[in-house]
């Protein structure tokens, strides 16, 4: 197994705008306004995708997959989305996705200097993201 | 206590016992509250230091209520009346009552004689809070530091309390420390007491 299961992880809010994005050694590295300029086309994809479902209560895609690597998408209850680019078939991703949103509610919005859908910048929430991807890449070593 | 058919009957709402209440609340629920708390003073106010002021404020209230409870429910209705034993109560009895657990370490400064320091590695009200790095060393315990204060204060201890951060060697967050710098006449009072 690789040491580095995943690329990148993102943070969309409900309107599309990136508001967190954290590299995590992907090939080609993005700048500010590649990074931004993916979040909105993933968050249209997503919406667009809703639309064309053949059948009804489709909440949008949940993972892509592509010949080198795997988007996993969880979308919270208000339209907030995460999403990580990872390996391909990396496992539990779902898990970990939920993680990152049960500290986005701890860290980010139990935070008072935390201002609703504006860029996340809270270093609690930065150290315990670095402790649960760390733990992650730990697990996917173990095996 | 509150056994179905057990409960007696008192005519006057005051003759009833004070019971312990609940022990606990939901932590998420005080995160939530407190956040709306300084979030509602931070539109009040222009800079840190009042932000600072309106939340001690907030929290002083708290302490003189605490200090009237616990001196009835723990203390047969006494209360202390030396500086240490003042000290002890409010790091033992009243943060266990507050935060479920007796503060992490009590300490006398040791370049002052009036001064004495409690500190906590991760106080219960910063738990979830990030300082963002314009707001310099402001610290939300400044509302834990009101609570000493209140409390003090009704106790007949006048004293100037500050929450700081205090960074740990080995370690990426820093611990919050209550400063206590007592007025001199309490002072005075402790050294005629002997």
């Amino acid at each position: 197994m690789g040491t580095v299961a995943i690329y990148s992880l993102f943070i969309i809010n409900k309107s599309g705008g990136l508001i967190y994005y954290k590299d995590y050694g992907s090939a080609g590295r993005m700048d500010t306004n590649d990074s931004l300029r993916l979040a909105s086309l993933w968050h249209s994809m997503h919406a667009i995708s809703q639309q064309l479902s053949p059948t009804t209560g489709c909440t949008g895609i949940d993972l892509l997959q592509a010949h080198n690597f795997d988007l996993h998408c969880f979308q919270s209850l208000t339209g907030t989305k995460f999403f990580v680019v990872c390996e391909t078939g990396a496992q539990n991703m779902e898990i970990l996705l939920k993680t990152i949103y049960e500290l986005y509610t701890e860290f980010v919005l139990k935070n008072p200097f935390y201002e609703m859908e504006m860029p996340i910048r809270c270093e609690l929430f930065d150290l315990n993201l670095a402790q649960v991807i760390q733990k992650d890449r730990v697990a996917l070593l173990g095996r | 206590m509150i056994g179905v058919g057990k409960a007696k009957q008192y005519a006057n709402v005051l003759d009833k016992p004070l019971g312990r209440g609940r022990q606990e609340v939901s932590l998420s629920a005080f995160a939530f509250l407190f956040s709306e708390v300084v979030q509602y003073n931070q539109t009040q106010v222009d800079n840190i230091a009042e932000l600072e002021r309106r939340l001690e404020d907030a929290g002083y209230a708290v302490g003189a209520r605490v200090l009237e409870l616990l001196c009835h429910r723990e203390k047969g209705n006494r209360r202390e009346t030396r500086l240490l034993g003042i000290l002890s109560f409010i790091h033992s009895t009243v943060w266990k009552v507050l935060f479920g657990k007796v503060a992490d370490s009590l300490e006398k400064g040791t370049e002052h004689e009036d001064e004495y320091m409690i500190s906590e590695k991760e106080l219960l009200v910063n738990r979830f809070i990030s300082v963002p790095k314009d707001m310099g060393a402001f610290n939300c315990g400044a509302f834990v530091a009101g609570i000493v204060r209140g409390v003090l204060d009704n106790a007949g201890f006048p004293a100037v309390v500050t929450a700081h951060f205090v960074p740990i060697e080995g370690q990426q967050r820093p611990r919050t420390t209550i400063l206590i710098k007592f007025a001199e006449e309490v002072i005075h009072r402790e050294a005629r007491l002997g």
